[in-house]
């Protein structure tokens, strides 16, 4: 029995038939490169992560689990796990808090300087995460840097296992904050003013207002700046390569750093490609928990 | 009462602000500083005696404007590349009905879950099997497409009133001509939105151009920075001198584009 879409297509004229090519067609460069340097490569990982290759990444021989096996005996595997997930809160919700609370505040626009404050809240999305630790790396710097300086502390940022995590993760967040401001202002403007209005009317007061219409409002871009902030955090590199090299001894050693010690320093790329599928499992699951809490908290308009 | 309140909310917009980009205006302060000056306790702040030594420094040091060069062929293209691919696949998604368009659509957005970690020794295989290592096309293509791009110019589609492209399609105008003429350029927001992004995130790639390039004249701008970095020792005023450099381009582009990246998401946010 032929397909009745595709029998429809036979009999069409011409025209009709090229406009159910058509999207396909659109489609197609899409497709091209993300097969290309996504899906493929991606298989190819997957693939990789079963054998043992030499330095040059070109295959040995096929070893079944036993990359995963080797990572889950590694002694200072699960603390490397511990300090992923750990850094996850860390920079995930400070990241959304701030950003929602300078949305907040230039949502409604002050004289004149308006566009300045929005232009300064946003501008570290501008930066690039390697560049921006070399400026920090200075601020940090215990005898000449400012942080020690303008806090009157005496802490080793970088060096003292207790503050290392702290200081990464605090350039990380002044990273990520500017987009989750924009992404959460646009929202905010958004919202419509008659629905703030009729409940001001109704004598809904600041607090109420906020939870029971900006906040259910503004839900698909919260969402949507939750999942950015948890894969950022999850992705974290250059700060952490620059700033610490994942130390003092593994404090800020997370998986991203690992792959990258596995693959390019020390030429396992089996291990390195078993790892970053172990990492991607881990998002995996952090995203559909995520989807299963949007379909209960999310109001779409 | 109703017109104080607005400007103290002013004053506190602009000195949170200062503190936001503070680190930015302190890499500016040292790189104005004779390196001596910044060695010294307790940290400066201000320049005594502004000069521009680091400057000169870094220009001679590294190639900086070389590497500037570089980014900016790369991120102009990559720009406009994915502009293209990503207009055209939300196109499809947004004006038609076919087969397989949910499934379409979610691989498009599964990409987002990959890590860039987990593709980027198989893409590094790819280009150096097509001989393309420390080339401009090794730095652009696997950055052809993206996820974010076609979501974005998708969620803009959106909000075109579908009527448009009816009138379009009863005068007998094809949907490339509509896509050209008509889609594209009401959609201007959307796509600056897009450019903007893509512009500074090309400009900040720091992993894949340091894996593919070898040589000097190929570096692009965040690996000349770590080469001032090396070379030095701590010379902390010649690499902030380095870091604002290559700064600049970006920051100009994100002031002027950063309005118009937010009409360009507001645009996208009204009918998500």
């Amino acid at each position: 029995m032929r397909d009745p879409v595709v029998r429809a297509a036979e009999l069409a004229p011409v025209g009709a038939r090229r406009r159910r090519m058509a999207p396909y067609l659109f489609l197609l460069p899409v497709m091209v490169f993300l097969i290309a340097f996504y899906y493929y490569p991606f298989v190819k990982t997957i693939v990789t992560s079963f054998t043992v290759t030499d330095a040059a990444g070109q295959f040995k021989k096929v070893v079944g689990f036993r990359n995963f096996l080797m990572i889950f005996k590694r002694k200072d595997f699960l603390p490397i796990l511990g300090n992923t997930l750990r850094f996850v809160p860390m920079i995930a919700l400070p990241t959304l808090l701030l950003g929602l609370l300078l949305a907040l505040f230039a949502n409604k626009r002050a004289p004149g300087v308006s566009r300045l404050t929005e232009t300064m809240f946003s501008m570290p999305m501008a930066i690039a995460s390697a560049s921006a630790a070399l400026v920090w790396s200075l601020i940090y710097n215990p005898v000449v840097g400012v942080a020690n300086y303008l806090l009157g502390l005496q802490i080793n940022w970088l060096t003292d296992d207790r503050f290392a995590m702290l200081s990464v993760a605090i350039v990380t967040v002044w990273l990520q904050t500017g987009s989750n401001f924009i992404f959460l202002l646009t929202a905010l403007r958004g919202v419509p003013q008659d629905l703030m209005e009729s409940a001001m009317i109704d004598g809904a007061g600041g607090l109420r207002k906020f939870f029971h219409i900006t906040l259910p409002m503004i839900s698909p871009t919260l969402f949507f700046v939750i999942f950015l902030d948890i894969m950022g955090s999850f992705q974290a590199f250059g700060q952490i390569r620059i700033l610490t090299q994942g130390g003092p001894g593994i404090a800020t050693h997370v998986l991203v750093y690992d792959i990258y010690l596995e693959a390019f320093m020390n030429y396992r790329f089996g291990t390195a490609c078993a790892e970053s599928l172990i990492l991607f499992a881990m998002m995996l699951m952090v995203t559909l928990i995520q989807f299963r809490f949007e379909n209960k908290g999310v109001h779409y308009a | 009462m109703r017109d104080r309140a607005p400007v103290w909310k002013s004053i506190i917009g602009v000195l949170l602000g200062l503190v936001i980009v503070f680190p930015v205006l302190y890499a500016l302060s040292i790189s104005l500083m004779p390196e001596s000056f910044i060695a010294t306790y307790p940290p400066k702040i201000l320049p005594s005696a502004p000069t521009l030594e680091n400057y000169a420094k870094a220009l001679k040091t590294a190639p900086m404007l070389r590497f500037v060069l570089n980014s900016g062929i790369v991120a102009v293209s990559i720009m406009g590349v994915q502009v293209l691919t990503s207009s055209l696949a939300a196109y499809a998604f947004v004006n038609f009905e076919f087969r397989g368009k949910g499934l379409l659509f979610g691989a498009v957005l599964a990409t987002m879950m990959i890590p860039g970690e987990a593709i980027l020794i198989s893409n590094y295989l790819t280009v150096a099997s097509a001989r393309l290592l420390d080339s401009y096309w090794g730095l652009i293509l696997p950055y052809g497409a993206s996820a974010m791009g076609v979501f974005l110019m998708r969620q803009q589609f959106l909000t075109v009133p579908r009527e448009f492209r009816e009138a379009a399609t009863m005068d007998g105008c094809t949907d490339w001509r509509f896509f050209w003429r008509i889609l594209m350029p009401v959609s201007m927001p959307a796509i600056s939105a897009l450019a903007v992004y893509c512009f500074i995130n090309t400009w900040n790639q720091y992993m894949w151009p340091l894996l593919i390039t070898s040589s000097v004249t190929m570096r692009t701008v965040q690996i000349g920075i770590s080469m001032l970095s090396f070379s030095d020792g701590m010379a902390y005023g010649v690499i902030m001198a380095g870091f604002m450099l290559i700064l600049l381009p970006s920051l100009v582009i994100f002031i002027l584009g950063q309005q118009k990246m937010v009409s360009g998401l507001m645009a996208g946010s009204v009918k998500g």
